[in-house]
């Protein structure tokens, strides 16, 4: 469903990313991984719209997507939650998350409508759907879910999941990781989830893409990828503990 | 004379609650227009100097109406803020704050001169004899007790509008982030432009109310425009609500000063409230 060729981004003598090609098969989940600053972000960032990307081709569903607005890639069926959270402050989290839907949608809906899918999205990230509950009382976890709710209101085909773990505990980042299962699942989401940490998302994904330095350095399943020497080396260098770490 | 003195001070704060309404109506506009765009419309009442025009030309020329008239009035004005947004505002939405300002600025001169070639300098009034109310031993003009009442009830409609309609809402989050909103399928550019018109209508409004009050000349937008600033900057800017409230102390201000001493007076210490509270609290009395 997704053909990304050459994707490169350029910001004034600086090479964000550089010649990124990939394939998305439509239900998969693939994981992007790689240090920070590696261009993962830059990545979701001209696929969302929010940058032009410098040069290269995004086919999205067979239209090519490069360079529309982000307004236009929603619509068209692309969300995208962020690595810090961005609620708006003075919405109800059921307003947060209604104005996504009433907005976000192929097909416009009605007031009603909106709130229903809103309600659908608030269920399927496991938060309540109490009307007058301000953003006030939500957690580190609380906020990434409303995030995740916020980019599922809007009926998306695609999900672009920008780091759904960073500042989660253990139980609750295999929870997080449990809910991208199940949205894929039941409603048969296509995904590409950002993380630095490999963890949790080496267990959940199909295939993995390793960035660094704009570049993908290597493509596989997580059992691939982690044997990957070029990964080893590049991404969790050479201290023998981390590469412990990240296998156990 | 004890009584006499009262009665003469309580006439003079009520009326600085029914000056305070339409003072909040203007503050408003701007501030809905700020606190969106992030953009300070410095021509803000040289619109309200055009609505008035507009009032003036449609019920004294062509015979409409005065409500009709008024009507006319939001429409147009409205349409001016939406335009003024397309044509001047959208150019220079990634400029510098300073060259915003300076731009709005221009337009201020614009539309003051483009009203003197156009309108003259003669002061046209409605010639509507409204009724003074009396109560008891105080005396009130009914236009700005109208005036009171319908400003109030364009607040309430404007918060209505914001906190129940989803476009009152998608307003209220891209005045909080604006690279977010379109994200979610919201055109901003839209969305300003619609902003932009409700800020004129809401300017509108105001003019239909003022010209029930005042002469409108071409340089009436100076009378209200630094006093709309003012309030706009004591209550916090973009903060509606504090807008609203710094429209009431800066109205009693100018009323109870004035009883005291001279209306002129009213001013100075209004100003100088300001001023002094802009040493203590540069973001506004309301501001974060």
């Amino acid at each position: 469903m997704l053909e990304v060729r050459d994707l490169t981004k350029r910001f004034g003598g600086f090479t964000a990313v550089s010649g990124v090609s990939f394939d998305l098969a439509e239900g998969e989940i693939l994981g992007l991984i790689g240090p920070n600053g590696s261009g993962k972000s830059t990545t979701f960032n001209c696929l969302s719209g929010l940058y032009l990307p410098t040069s290269g081709n995004v086919r999205f569903q067979g239209r090519d997507i490069a360079g529309w607005s982000s307004s236009r890639v929603c619509h068209a069926g692309i969300a995208r939650t962020f690595q810090i959270p961005r609620p708006f402050k003075n919405l109800t989290i059921l307003e947060n998350v209604a104005v996504s839907a009433y907005y976000g949608r192929a097909r416009s809906v009605s007031r009603r409508e909106a709130f229903v899918h809103a309600e659908e999205a608030l269920a399927m990230v496991r938060l309540p759907v109490d009307p007058t509950l301000g953003i006030g009382g939500l957690g580190a976890a609380g906020l990434k879910k409303l995030e995740l709710a916020r980019a599922l209101a809007t009926g998306p085909k695609l999900l672009l999941a920008d780091e759904s773990l960073g500042g989660l505990d253990e139980s609750e980042m295999d929870q997080a990781a449990d809910m991208l299962q199940a949205i894929r699942r039941d409603k048969g989401i296509t995904i590409i989830w950002v993380e630095h940490i490999m963890g949790v998302l080496m267990r959940v994904v199909d295939r993995v893409m390793v960035l660094d330095h704009g570049e993908v350095i290597a493509s596989g399943t997580p059992a691939e990828v982690a044997a990957h020497p070029k990964v080893i080396e590049v991404y969790l260098g050479s201290d023998p503990t981390a590469r412990q770490h990240a296998q156990a | 004379m004890d009584t006499i003195f009262d009665i003469y001070l309580l006439e003079a704060i009520v009326n600085g609650v029914l000056l305070g309404g339409v003072l909040g109506l203007l503050a408003l506009g701007l501030n809905l227009v700020f606190g969106v765009i992030d953009v300070v419309w410095i021509c803000y009442a040289e619109l309200v100097m055009l609505g008035m025009y507009t009032v003036y030309f449609l019920h004294v020329v062509y015979g409409v109406p005065v409500l009709l008239a008024c009507l006319g009035a939001v429409v147009v004005v409205g349409v001016l803020g939406a335009l003024l947004h397309y044509l001047v505002i959208r150019p220079v939405l990634q400029s510098e704050p300073i060259n915003q300002l300076l731009v709005t600025g221009g337009v201020l001169f614009f539309l003051q001169s483009f009203a003197t070639l156009v309108f003259g300098i003669e002061f046209r009034n409605l010639g509507l004899k409204l009724p003074i109310l009396n109560f008891g031993e105080m005396y009130f003009s009914y236009a700005r007790v109208l005036a009171f009442l319908v400003a109030l009830a364009g607040m309430v409609g404007l918060y209505l509008f914001l906190t129940r309609t989803f476009l009152g809402t998608a307003i209220r989050a891209i005045a909080q982030d604006r690279e977010i909103m379109p994200l979610m399928g919201v055109d901003s550019r839209k969305l300003y432009l619609v902003t932009s018109g409700i800020g004129g209508g809401l300017a509108g409004l105001a003019a239909c109310l003022l010209v029930l009050q005042y002469d409108v000349h071409p340089a009436i937008g100076l009378t209200f425009g630094p006093i709309t600033f003012m309030i706009c900057v004591l209550g916090g800017l973009g903060n509606m609500i504090g807008g609203f409230v710094a429209a009431f102390i800066i109205s009693q201000f100018i009323s109870i000063g004035g009883f005291f001493f001279h209306i002129e007076w009213g001013y100075v210490i209004a100003f100088a409230f300001f001023i002094l509270t802009m040493f203590i609290r540069p973001q506004g009395l309301f501001g974060k």
